[in-house]
């Protein structure tokens, strides 16, 4: 789960990170008091989207030579009418997607003395499975073209989290930094916090870029982007309160209610199967024989009637879908549970596309059983490759 | 020979009592009579449980307070998890310190950070780990630990090892098909944090006698097939090689998404597919591009 800078950012400040101050801006409304709330001169009215590269954006009702996503302005008239401009606008970044985010939200902060850019993060290195420390002296850059042109400036530092941060990972990270002076010091209680604010509240990615060395020598957390561990928001009520519904696509909001993995996609064959891993191959031979699949969907090992029932009719919401294939391979998932499911929901929801079926493993023939006498229209198949060829054949017409 | 477990193999179920525990023992126990030896329950320790349904119903076995007890009463080598995420580690990390040899833990959904505080203490341990978010090992005829469909599996000459609980069932199933069949199916599951990752497994599947080709199944994120494609060209050099067939899940993923499994991302430009398939093809294996040929592209590699 992604949440926005500002929330990031409050999180953060609540373990005692050095943060600017700031204040969220959620409607109109709040440009004016949210202005007033800030010394200025200088503001930095920045745009909240689950993306990044938000400086770089362009904003599609704007033109083209409209300045984007996150601007610097010197004086409180100017911040008001930026704010004013962005509120509510489209902007694509090179992580949206063409169809680009609409800003809902925007964070106004006081404007920084910046001397030195710096990139930091923190994620599970799954090579040696430890909590680790991304540290690089370029900061405010793209991290991927600096690992890609000079990954001699990139640095890990990986913790033993049985002993927790000891002095030598904080000595590397100050001399990953380049950091001397008060900017040293400051790092002694920033990189432990940090530690501790991704262990605690079980992130999986906390990525500042820039961290900057200010003039007057101090370390600040000028950017923040944080996700956490999904499976491990049962143990942060809190956290899943910061979630942005409007930043997710309806038909996943509607799947994670019933916990089922879902990913919407731009083809035309829905697809139900269990298990990510057969999931992705049906996928993948979806577009081998010459068609594009309109989702990833995975029912899960524990799937009830109830749930497939659910996920039919979210793949049948899907104005695109033009066939759908259900491919169940049962191991913990009993067949028999999904076509009764697969039953109760065409009855329920009726089918205007063909549907091709194929089943596999535990309790198949009883599985089979209920499709066959269940007298809906289906295609039954043998084995995968049938599957896929039927139902791509299908919707080719 | 199979590799990690065999017909002698004494399993301990932490999470019997649960409503999956339940079910797939009582699986296991009609599965060519796999050797289940007891549960853990904190608080039912002294009860016993019945298998209520299946070939094996009737059989009771007894219910112990720790897994420690439970190996002392019982001999058990090996240990598999039902546990909810949320006690999950708690549970291996209990099978750990009881010196548990073999742990399999099926649950999906368990945090991170608790699966990085497990591989720590794995580390100076006795124990191996396999998964979590697995569906098991399963050895043809002998011992099924996990929830792996039986009714698929044929006593044979190939070893599958597979991030992905149900490909593991499609590779299974064609090799049976092929007349092939199994020495040992191995899934390591689909986590980024695993106790078992393919290289454990590969190395069992080469010194193992029986096991005459392999096929292995990876996805998107991660490095752990380029590696295995790497230790591979190197055992190669030394002698050490049996014909072997895989696949990549994931590759019409699209980058960013985390497709169901914690671990199959494309992140940064890394862990797609196209590098993955490269990888393996470089060390020799013969990648089947449609996930329906896998039996085919094995008996291409055995030539």
């Amino acid at each position: 789960m992604n949440i926005h800078e500002y929330q990031a950012k409050a999180l953060l400040k609540s373990f005692g990170a050095p943060v600017s101050e700031g204040v969220p801006i959620l409607s109109l409304d709040d440009i004016d008091s949210a202005v007033s709330a800030l010394p200025g001169p200088v503001y930095v009215v920045k745009s909240q989207i689950h993306a990044g590269g938000r400086g770089k954006g362009k904003f599609t009702e704007l033109a083209s030579d409209a300045k984007g996503g996150v601007r610097v302005c010197f004086s409180a008239d100017e911040a008001r009418s930026n704010a004013q401009e962005m509120f509510g606008k489209t902007l694509v970044t090179a992580q949206t997607g063409p169809a680009g985010k609409q800003v809902n939200r925007l964070y106004l902060e006081d404007g920084a003395d910046i001397a030195r850019e710096l990139y930091l993060s923190i994620l599970v290195d799954r090579d040696n499975s430890k909590v680790s420390f991304v540290a690089s002296t370029e900061g405010g850059m793209d991290i991927e073209t600096v690992a890609h042109d000079t990954p001699e400036k990139i640095h890990t530092v990986a913790i033993d989290c049985l002993k927790g941060m000891v002095d030598a990972d904080i000595d590397a990270l100050n001399k990953a930094f380049e950091l001397d002076g008060d900017a040293a010091v400051d790092g002694k209680t920033l990189f432990p916090l940090l530690y501790k604010a991704f262990v605690d509240t079980d992130m999986s990615l906390l990525e500042i870029n820039p961290l900057v060395v200010l003039k007057d020598g101090h370390l600040r957390v000028l950017d923040a982007k944080v996700s956490f561990d999904g499976n491990a928001l049962f143990r942060h009520p809190e956290i899943v309160e910061l979630r942005d519904k409007t930043e997710e696509d309806d038909k996943e909001i509607e799947a994670s209610k019933y916990d089922l993995a879902y990913i919407a996609l731009d083809g035309d064959i829905g697809c139900m199967v269990n298990g990510a891993g057969l999931a992705m191959a049906t996928m993948d031979i979806i577009k081998l024989y010459g068609a594009s699949p309109a989702n990833f969907l995975d029912v899960g090992g524990g799937a009830t009637a109830e749930k497939v029932t659910a996920a039919f009719k979210i793949i049948t919401s899907d104005p695109n879908v033009k066939g759908i294939l259900v491919n169940i391979f049962g191991g913990i998932m009993r067949c028999d549970v999904i076509a009764e499911g697969v039953v109760t929901a065409v009855k329920e929801v009726g089918l205007q596309v063909p549907l091709v079926v194929r089943l596999e493993g535990t309790k198949v023939e009883e599985g089979k059983a209920i499709i066959n006498s269940s007298g809906l229209n289906v295609i039954a198949a043998d084995d995968l490759d049938d599957a896929a060829q039927k139902v791509v054949n299908a919707v080719k017409g | 020979m199979s590799i990690l477990i065999n017909e002698n193999t004494k399993v301990l179920v932490q999470g019997l009592t649960g409503k999956t525990g339940t079910f797939h023992t009582e699986q296991a126990l009609a599965y060519h009579g796999t050797k289940m030896v007891g549960g853990i329950h904190p608080k039912k320790g002294g009860s016993v449980w019945t298998c209520g349904a299946g070939e094996a119903e009737g059989t009771e076995l007894p219910i112990f307070a720790t897994v420690k007890e439970g190996k002392e009463a019982t001999d058990a080598t090996a240990s598999v998890v039902y546990v909810p995420p949320a006690g999950a580690a708690a549970a291996i990390t209990e099978a750990i310190d009881a010196e548990i040899e073999l742990i399999i833990c099926i649950t999906e959904g368990v945090p991170v950070r608790d699966m990085v505080e497990v591989k720590a203490r794995l580390a100076d341990s006795n124990s191996r780990l396999v998964g979590p978010n697995c569906p098991g090992i399963l050895t043809p005829n002998a011992c099924k630990i996990g929830i792996m469909p039986g009714s698929i599996f044929m006593k044979g000459s190939v070893g599958v090892v597979s991030r992905s609980g149900t490909l593991t069932y499609e590779a299974v199933y064609q090799t049976t098909q092929a007349g092939l069949g199994q020495t040992t199916a191995v899934g390591i599951g689909g986590d980024p944090v695993k106790g078992t990752e393919f290289i454990d497994v590969l190395d069992l599947f080469l010194d193992d006698e029986e096991t005459q080709s392999i096929i292995m199944i990876g996805e998107i994120g991660g490095s752990a097939e380029e590696e295995a494609a790497e230790w591979l060209i190197e055992q190669a050099r030394q002698g050490r090689k049996k014909p072997m067939a895989g696949f990549i899940a994931g590759r019409t993923a699209p980058p960013g998404r985390t497709m169901g499994h914690a671990g199959a991302v494309i992140s940064g430009g890394k862990g797609g597919a196209e590098d993955k398939i490269a990888a393996m093809e470089g060390a020799g294996i013969v990648v089947s591009r449609s996930p329906a040929k896998l039996g085919e592209a094995l008996l291409k590699a055995i030539g």
